[in-house]
């Protein structure tokens, strides 16, 4: 059963070798923040797509993370290599507060999503009122160009840092998928309460998921923070990544291991060709027409592809092998 | 501490706003009453509505009052399309499809109105737009207490509909007991258009009621379908729920200040969805 990391293997080789064909600084900050969505998107995915419990508010754990890593680095001097771990367990520890409330709560369906929602509106306000976080201004991570403080001369080490990342998000998502853990996990999405008749602790495997998931999204944030190297509320705790981490793994496949990489790189590919196209078109930049194009696509894969561009093309396949 | 005047001067502009806050709130609990979801995209089409009220004014010179029967008629057509032919085939019947669809919907809106109109804020200006009404020590901004009684005239129109025509029955029919409706010859998908249709004109109405006197920009309804929610349940539990929310927002908006006022609408949606899921005055589930 080795073989089921062989097709992680060999989409992390031919991700990690994508730099050596460009020089392009443009094109290697794109793939590294396709990546860091990526990531986002592989933490929702466990919860959302594994689980089932659909948040609309994963930017609280996205922002946390982020905030984490600048705040740790400016304002208590810890190095980045020892911040980023810190602001991913500070993630997850959120994650299972907000778990623990809404969960014991017995929330679920769409109001899951709304509590989310509402929790990391509520991260938003305080973040741009409080002086501690930057308030408005938002935070700058100052910048010293070394390798001990996690910042490069050269964007590909940063990509490569960023790919090592989702691997190894790849990699916990398969065992994840593999072990007892996970079949609980899917029993729980599939009919919860069938699943607690037959001894599954739903409410224990839920509250593990959304620390993992948020522990995970919480990651991306972090490594975003040093990417930018600039936070403000706005970009932590704004809905943007909420959707994006929703939608990669729909759009590319709910809860499987690939869905949310194949979804973000998609969905970011595409929105960045709509930009260019009608930034051509239309002599200038148009705000927001990447978002309407991906919300066309997130009707569309849930009216004709519930199972992704993964399914659709194991359909596809199927059909091809069947003889005529 | 402030004065008296002060405290009730938000209190009563608290209660005036929570008024419009009700009839989304009405719009919102209606859909959710009989097709069991949550209508995602309710913020992002009261927005639209807005910018309707917006455009009507600016380019055509169409007072927001005058284009109100209009704009509910034309917001009416559209939620009653966009279920018949969007949100129903695309859903396949699962909740959360259909929760997904309405969040796509939601995207596609709101970012639409940030292409096309950026994400500058814009107010129409009226002649009436400053009038006030003196009550006591008070001044009352004369559209804000249009806006407080045309919100309960819409609401004790919904509720005749509901209570008093064939329509009515038969939306109440569905949510009820769909299959059983359906024997009985109502069509489901029709009644389910229907119902889509008039929140979406709800917002119609609260959007030509709060114009006069309020902002827009591309991101304000979301605020709104939140704030909304803890009313959600019952025809009355809408209108207490959003004179509540009013209150509320007014209030921690004077005593905690512009940016952290929003704070405590939000923390109260959180607990009421934490301590009784269906609403400040839902059944319980």
């Amino acid at each position: 059963m080795r073989s089921s990391y062989l097709p992680i293997a060999l989409a992390v080789a031919i991700l990690a070798v994508l730099p050596l064909g460009t020089s392009s600084n443009t094109t290697l900050n794109f793939l590294s923040f396709a990546l860091i969505v990526a990531l986002a998107a592989q933490g929702w995915n466990i919860l959302g797509g594994y689980g089932g419990q659909f948040s609309f508010g994963h930017a609280a754990f996205f922002g946390t993370g982020a905030y984490g890593m600048a705040l740790l680095q400016v304002r208590f001097g810890i190095n980045p290599w020892l911040a980023l771990p810190l602001a991913t367990l500070l993630g997850a520890a959120v994650g299972a507060a907000i778990g623990a409330l809404s969960f014991r709560a017995r929330l679920r369906g769409s109001y899951f999503a709304l509590v989310t929602l509402a929790f990391a509106e509520v991260f938003r306000i305080l973040a741009n009122a409080w002086g501690f976080t930057g308030g408005a201004a938002g935070v700058l991570v100052p910048l010293r160009i070394e390798a001990a403080n996690m910042q490069f001369a050269d964007r590909a080490t940063f990509y490569w840092l960023v790919l090592a990342c989702v691997a190894a998000g790849l990699v916990l998502t398969q065992a994840m998928a593999r072990a007892r853990f996970g079949a609980w996990l899917v029993a729980v999405r599939e009919n919860e309460e069938a699943a607690r008749a037959l001894g599954v602790d739903s409410l224990a495997v839920k509250l593990r998921a959304i620390t993992l998931s948020s522990g995970i999204t919480a990651l991306a944030g972090g490594l975003y923070a040093q990417k930018f190297l600039y936070l403000d509320a706005g970009i932590a705790y704004g809905s943007w990544i909420s959707v994006e981490a929703l939608l990669a793994p729909i759009i590319g496949g709910l809860g499987t291991v690939f869905g949310p990489l194949v979804g973000a790189l998609v969905l970011l590919g595409l929105g960045e060709a709509t930009k260019i196209a009608l930034g051509h078109a239309l002599g200038g930049a148009v705000p927001g027409v990447d978002l309407v194009v991906f919300g066309v696509l997130l009707i569309l894969c849930v009216a004709f592809a519930p199972r992704g561009l993964l399914g659709l093309g194991a359909d596809v396949r199927r059909l091809l092998r069947r003889p005529v | 501490m402030l004065p008296l005047d002060i405290f009730l001067s938000a209190m009563a502009n608290g209660l005036m706003m929570g008024a419009v806050y009700a009839l989304v709130a009405l719009g919102l609990t209606l859909v959710y009453g009989v097709l069991h979801i949550i209508n995602f995209a309710h913020g992002a089409t009261l927005t639209a509505a807005m910018y309707a009220v917006y455009v009507a004014h600016a380019m055509l010179g169409v007072d927001p009052y005058l284009a109100l029967p209009g704009l509910a008629a034309i917001f009416f057509a559209l939620g009653y399309l966009v279920q018949r032919w969007v949100i129903g085939p695309a859903s396949h019947g699962d909740d959360s499809n259909i929760l997904l669809v309405t969040l796509g919907l939601s995207i596609i809106m709101e970012n639409a109105l940030l292409a096309g109109f950026r994400s500058d804020t814009r107010s129409i200006d009226v002649p009436y737009g400053f009038s006030v009404v003196e009550v006591g020590n008070l001044f009352l901004s004369t559209p804000k207490l249009v806006a407080f009684a045309g919100s309960f005239v819409v609401a004790a129109l919904l509720w005749l509909l509901l209570a008093r025509t064939d329509t009515g029955r038969a939306i109440r029919a569905v949510a009820k007991e769909k299959t059983g409706a359906a024997l009985v010859g109502v069509r489901v998908e029709h009644i389910y258009a229907v119902t889509f249709g008039l929140g979406a004109a709800c917002l119609a109405v609260a959007a030509c009621l709060l114009m006069p006197t309020f902002l827009v920009n591309p991101r304000i309804g979301k605020a709104f379908t939140i704030v909304v929610l803890g009313g959600m349940g019952s025809i009355p539990g809408a209108l207490i729920g959003g004179l509540f929310v009013g209150v509320v927002e007014s209030l921690s908006g004077l005593y905690l200040g512009e940016s952290l006022g929003q704070i405590g609408i939000f923390l109260i949606f959180i607990l009421v969805l934490l301590a009784r899921p269906t609403g400040l005055f839902g059944a319980r589930a």
